[in-house]
């Protein structure tokens, strides 16, 4: 199956203290991957490099030909003097029809409010707009940037739900980043555990096993993590991991 | 300038529109309703996008461009879009590589605007009216200018129509537009051509110096009542039209210089739509 996606060796930032080294990446039609990490390392820089908006210093991103991606991105400022209505914002940059608008925004939970203004949304709302922005025009592909920044946690659940519902709907491929390991853990197909360079990737469950995984997550997710391995631990041992060596320096760091 | 021996002529001739065009209060309000269209709208997106100072840059360059133009003994317009075109690519080139923008701006646009006070003042033997050029003069236009001022704000509204929903996007969120496969900086390269053909329509109507004014200020008095980016592009032409015609009347009234009655009269409609924002912001 040939890649929707594909980086290779990424390069990004100043060369003595790249953000992003030697970051190889690829994303199969229909799979649910998430990139996990501590702060600072360099997911949302990924993500931007991977639909062009950052150049990287070294390396190559190939989408397929005629790629539709749909973008959520971590945060979205409007500028005041710009008034614009939920339903105008969905028109951006493709026209849709009112019924393709009305279906995503029920599609995203974020029906009933099409005449608000952008501005005068709340925060989840906003999420659930820009998700539904991003579902119109039959992506291929959705990246999205901690979309469920601003919900709380069963509203963090329904959002996760409903990415997987998406992708049984309309069969396409996500690429997220998240914080909410235990919830991501069980949505994702394949995780990558990323520390300025890819430390670990496989299944949920092998990456959540990875010591260099543990090594950055271990001590500060606490219970939940550790319910999950309690539940998980010993159903999927050996399981199919591609698990880097060149972990260790940095784990420490 | 030129057309005044044959004006006598012309008056007695029969064809309607010839009479019609003659009659230089009509060119003017021709000439004032073309700049208003091509303004109002391109203004939005110079409010939107933080461009004010960018457009000042750009309009300064205007004069160096006159300057150079008559010193060369050539047709104003094309020296002074020529100038502004320059003015303008360079700020874009200068622009996203880590200088400060206001900065550099500030320095273009008063370095451009020094430098064509002092080669007017070098164009030896052509006595320039200078003042024609920083603050307009709309009742002097002449039929080719308004074959300038109309052709450039066709052109400028044509591709703001033919790119809207692209240039919108880019101007929402470049990340955005990068995942749409928009790529942003050429958008903001279209409305850096654009702003040039702008302060070419302009300069014989509100001068150099205003130019920014009838970009901003229709679009600021429009904000208040709009609630998509369309409607705001449509009432900014309608503020921008009602200012130019109003400016023109105010000016034969009270016999002040044209383009400055015209921008008095544009931030007017600003003060009177403020009551119009503040009852939109308590309805929330």
């Amino acid at each position: 199956m040939s890649p929707l996606i594909e980086a290779k060796g990424l390069e990004f930032g100043p060369k003595a203290a790249p953000v992003l080294r030697d970051v190889s990446l690829r994303v199969d039609p229909g799979e649910i991957v998430t990139l996990v990490g501590p702060n600072g390392s360099g997911k949302s820089t990924l993500l931007r490099l991977m639909i062009g908006a950052l150049a990287p210093r070294r390396g190559t991103v190939r989408r397929a030909r005629g790629l539709r991606i749909g973008y959520v991105p971590q945060s979205l400022v409007l500028d005041p003097s710009l008034p614009i209505t939920v339903r105008r914002f969905l028109d951006l940059p493709h026209r849709v029809s009112d019924a393709e608008a009305e279906a995503a925004l029920a599609q995203s939970g974020a029906d009933g409010i099409a005449h608000k203004q952008m501005a005068a949304l709340s925060g989840g709302q906003f999420q659930r707009v820009l998700l539904a922005r991003a579902v119109l025009n039959q992506p291929q592909l959705l990246i999205l940037d901690e979309p469920t920044q601003g919900l709380d946690q069963p509203g963090q659940a329904a959002f996760y739900r409903r990415i997987a519902a998406l992708r049984r709907e309309m069969g396409c491929a996500v690429l997220m980043v998240s914080h909410e390991l235990h919830v991501v853990m069980s949505a994702s197909d394949r995780v990558i555990c990323l520390n300025g360079h890819v430390c670990c990737e496989g299944t949920p469950e092998v990456v959540s096993a990875a010591p260099a995984y543990r090594e950055l997550f271990g001590t500060g997710t606490g219970g939940q993590l550790a319910l999950y391995r309690h539940e998980h631990d010993h159903a999927h041992e050996g399981g199919g991991a591609a698990h880097h060596h060149h972990h260790q320096h940095h784990a420490e760091g | 300038m030129k057309a005044v021996a044959p004006r006598i002529i012309i008056t007695t001739n029969i064809t309607p529109r010839a009479d019609m065009l003659d009659d230089f209060m009509i060119r003017a309000g021709l000439a004032a309703l073309g700049t208003a269209l091509a303004a109002g709208p391109l203004g939005c997106f110079v409010v939107w996008r933080r461009m004010a100072y960018f457009g000042d840059a750009t309009s300064h360059a205007a004069i160096l461009g006159v300057a150079l133009a008559l010193g060369q003994g050539l047709a104003v317009f094309p020296g002074v879009l020529g100038t502004a075109l320059a003015m303008a690519l360079a700020v874009h080139a200068l622009s996203g590589r880590g200088l400060a923008h206001d900065t550099v701006l500030g320095v273009l646009s008063h370095g451009a605007l020094a430098a064509g006070l002092v080669a007017v003042a070098l164009t030896g033997g052509v006595r320039v009216d200078l003042e024609l050029y920083l603050f307009g003069d709309v009742l002097t236009v002449t039929r080719g200018d308004l074959a300038w001022i109309w052709g450039g704000a066709a052109l400028v509204v044509g591709v703001l129509v033919w790119r809207w929903r692209r240039l919108l996007t880019a101007t929402l969120s470049p990340d955005l537009a990068h995942a749409s496969g928009i790529a942003p900086r050429r958008e903001a390269l279209v409305l850096t051509l654009l702003l040039s053909a702008v302060v070419a329509v302009a300069i014989k109507v509100v001068g150099a110096l205003l130019i920014t004014a009838l970009l901003v200020i229709p679009a600021a008095a429009a904000r208040g009542a709009a609630r998509t980016p369309e409607t705001m592009a449509l009432l900014a032409l309608a503020v921008a039209a009602v200012s130019a015609l109003g400016g023109l009347q105010v000016a034969l009234w009270l016999d002040t210089p044209v383009g400055p009655s015209i921008v008095c009269v544009a931030v007017t409609l600003f003060a009177g739509s403020l009551p119009l924002r503040v009852l939109r912001a308590a309805r929330g």
